[in-house]
């Protein structure tokens, strides 16, 4: 393993460059191409997380972070979420090894970590509309439903879509399109979880400390 | 020597002559992913919430651990790697950061200036009251 090989030896035929090697796999591709769509949708967290910045002390009056935010909830909807992050990683694991029973498992496991994220998540939102601190109360609480609620949105997408993978896993068996799109899932759900980190490190754990 | 070469899609994992030569499975890596990620958000909400350490400081200390742990996701959960097959990736990665970078320390800077320039201060619209 540890030959040292001359430079002209690597270059004229033991590797080929990229553009000799001729075009790359569709499962590189594709993969690529979801990876820059997930670093655009980042980019566009990071506007959101921009304007929550600006606007976080803006409450003309209204209850602030500290006031609001309950720290228990928000422990319990991280260690739903990187669970179900990790669970995310055994699956994809599970469908490299073409084992069905347990790519269901953890797509099960997955799913129901994520639905109970999302049913804490809803039930923050509501009870705090409830007590007055809706959307429209001030700037600040406009930016944070804007910011945790595209989260939670796009972990709703998320959940539909690996109901929808499931039902193609089952109906279709693990050919390439399938698995290809299960890999795109995979990496999408790892993105939510980094956006999630910074949500609960910027949001909830700066209000309260603030 | 005689593979072609080729790049690595993002998120995927190891391959399986690359995990027998480590001799690990590869649940081990998302294992390993796991404990790292829960040690710092565990670390997290104690900075948050421990009188011990000076206050001021306690966002940025925050702002570390975030950072550190999206790391930690990148490479243990999507694989991220510096090895020759991610350089593509990297590269779109680092271009992400770095428009995000820009938006997010952009947008505060650009605001705190002219929050500070919009309110002038007292004795100026004293001087102002007077002509």
């Amino acid at each position: 393993m540890n030959i040292v090989v001359p430079i002209h030896d690597m270059r004229s035929d033991a590797l080929p460059s990229i553009s000799e090697a001729g075009p790359a796999p569709k499962r590189i591709v594709v993969a690529y191409g979801f990876w820059i769509f997930l670093l655009s949708d980042i980019v566009m967290f990071g506007a959101l997380f921009a304007g929550y910045a600006v606007l976080v002390n803006a409450t003309a009056g209204g209850p602030n972070g500290a006031a609001l935010f309950n720290q228990v909830t928000v422990a319990i909807e991280t260690a739903c979420l990187l669970a179900s992050s990790y669970t995310c990683g055994l699956m994809s694991l599970a469908i490299n090894a073409r084992h069905r029973a347990a790519t269901y498992f953890w797509a099960l496991v997955t799913f129901v970590l994520g639905a109970a994220f999302l049913a804490l998540e809803i039930r923050e939102f509501a009870h705090m509309i409830a007590s007055g601190a809706a959307p429209q109360r001030s700037a600040f609480l406009s930016a944070f439903f804007t910011l945790v609620g595209c989260h939670g949105l796009h972990v709703t997408g998320g959940l539909v879509w690996l109901a929808v993978m499931m039902a193609q896993v089952a109906a279709r068996g693990f050919r390439p399109a399938v698995e290809r799109r299960l890999r795109c899932f995979s990496l999408f759900w790892h993105a939510l979880d980094i956006i999630w980190v910074g949500l609960f490190s910027v949001v909830y754990l700066m209000g309260v400390a603030a | 020597m005689t593979a072609t070469y080729c790049d690595r899609a993002p998120g995927e994992p190891s391959t399986l002559a690359e995990r027998e030569a480590q001799g690990h499975p590869s649940a081990f890596v998302y294992t390993i992913g796991l404990v790292l990620a829960v040690i710092l958000t565990a670390t997290s909400f104690w900075v948050a919430n421990t009188f011990l350490l000076w206050g001021p400081g306690v966002p940025l200390g925050l702002a570390v651990l975030a950072i550190a742990q999206m790391g930690v996701h990148l490479v243990f959960f999507l694989h991220i790697t510096t090895g020759p097959d991610n350089t593509n990736n990297v590269l779109a990665l680092a271009f992400g950061v770095l428009i995000v970078t820009v938006v997010v320390a952009g947008s505060l800077w650009i605001m705190a200036n002219l929050s500070d320039n919009m309110m002038p201060p007292p004795e100026l619209m004293n001087l102002h009251m007077q002509h």
